[in-house]
């Protein structure tokens, strides 16, 4: 398969206006992924999966990330002139991130048996603008994972054809894999509680 | 009767026994399991009732598929808080004498998905257990023995007085609430006639 850079400078002369990012991965396997943007991602997977040299045909898995609100530090270096000498000093900037939910599909070629490429939707925040366009236009496959996505994470799915809960029941308001999701406090006792369970047996049983 | 009298007389060739226990010998050898598993405890449970370990020694050979023709229901796996419902309903459908045996971490606990959103912790939260089994998953052995403890108990219920079965007390109920879905949980999340939180009580 051709490198990440390569795919991605063959769709950004496709669609031109297309938003296409690389997310770098600090992780040991390096994986880098496909940032796509909502007004283009359709077509953007529609290419993938029909560009003779790509053929991505098949959406292996698709699941959804939580990304709280935080503040990211970044260090850089940068030359100062102190008392006359040129020196380089660090310098840390703090950056408020605001949260968001993502969309990963990892994508397959059957045909041309290559993969993965990762692709990622980012909705606009977690609270009411949690809406992705739906892929399973493209690839069928994504059907029951991106209703898992919705019942777990609450992530909207624009022209999903059947957008209901998958594992929990329909009368259910929760998500329960969001990262702030409050369970209810029906704890009982534990020999060897540890963590979250501690803390919650400390409420249950005072000492 | 006297055990020696009884134990002379069929030196002579005379069997006496009691209504009770001819009563009790009955049932507890001819026990209709429920044919439903809920997840991986099942197949121990299949297991259990095929040629190697032979449940149909203990007169249960019998899976019925419907609650109709029932009346032992093994919790064979993870209870679901999606599922918990249908399982009480599947309960309630079956006819008195009915038992419950509690089988795998999974059904008398949660198990390893206790902390999960959408495990029940037990189905002692909703219906009356006669027997549990530990394990992950139990072995058909500690099936068998879960079996025999069942037939045991069966074997020891006297008929009359205040201690008789279930089945046999008028006003005792033969169907248990069925839970709702709620909002965040089961409405009520267990049923506090048959199960309250374990008490911890520390030594000094
Ligand atoms: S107790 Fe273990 S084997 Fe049994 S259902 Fe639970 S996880 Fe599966």
């Amino acid at each position: 398969m051709e490198t990440l850079d390569q795919i991605k400078a063959r769709v950004e002369a496709a669609f031109p206006g297309a938003s296409v990012e690389i997310v770098p991965n600090a992780g040991v396997g390096g994986q880098r992924s496909l940032l796509v943007d909502h007004a283009h991602a359709l077509d953007v997977a529609r290419f993938l999966r029909e560009d003779p040299a790509l053929r991505l045909d098949y959406a292996s898995n698709v699941t959804g990330v939580d990304w709280l609100d935080a503040v990211i530090k970044e260090k850089r270096k940068v030359k100062q002139v102190i008392a006359g000498v040129e020196r380089e000093i660090e310098e840390t900037t703090e950056r408020r991130r605001p949260g968001y939910l993502e969309v990963v599909y990892h994508l397959y070629s059957m045909e041309l048996k290559h993969g993965p490429l990762v692709l990622r939707l980012r909705t606009a925040n977690r609270a009411d603008n949690a809406r992705v366009p739906s892929l399973t236009p493209v690839w069928r496959a994504a059907e029951f994972q991106e209703r898992e996505a919705y019942d777990l994470y609450g992530i909207i799915f624009d022209g999903h054809p059947d957008l209901r809960r998958i594992l929990m029941w329909d009368e259910f308001r929760d998500f329960p894999m969001r990262k702030d999701y409050v369970e209810p406090d029906d704890y009982e006792y534990e020999p060897t509680p540890h963590d979250d369970v501690l803390a919650k047996a400390k409420r249950h049983y005072q000492p | 009767m006297d055990e020696g009298l009884r134990s002379e007389l069929s030196k002579q060739g005379v069997f006496t026994t009691t209504l009770e226990d001819l009563y009790n010998w009955g049932r507890k050898n001819s026990v209709w399991p429920l044919g439903f598993g809920l997840a991986c405890c099942a197949i121990e449970m299949i297991a259990a009732s095929m040629a190697r370990w032979d449940l149909a020694r203990f007169g249960a050979e019998v899976f019925r598929p419907s609650p109709r023709q029932a009346d032992l229901m093994i919790v064979a796996g993870t209870v679901t808080k999606k599922m918990a419902p249908q399982v009480v309903r599947l309960y309630n459908q079956m006819p008195e004498p009915k038992y419950v045996i509690a089988m795998g971490a999974c059904a008398i606990s949660g198990g390893p998905f206790k902390q999960g959103y959408n495990v029940l912790k037990g189905i002692d939260r909703y219906l009356p257990v006669d027997v549990h089994i530990p394990g992950c998953p139990p072995r058909p052995e500690a099936l068998l023995h879960a079996f025999m403890t069942l037939q045991r108990k069966i074997d020891e219920q006297a008929l009359t007085g205040a201690q008789r079965p279930r089945h046999l007390v008028a006003e005792a109920p033969s169907e248990f609430p069925v839970p709702e879905f709620g909002a965040h949980d089961l409405v009520p999340p267990a049923n506090p006639e048959i199960w309250q939180p374990p008490e911890v009580v520390r030594g000094e």
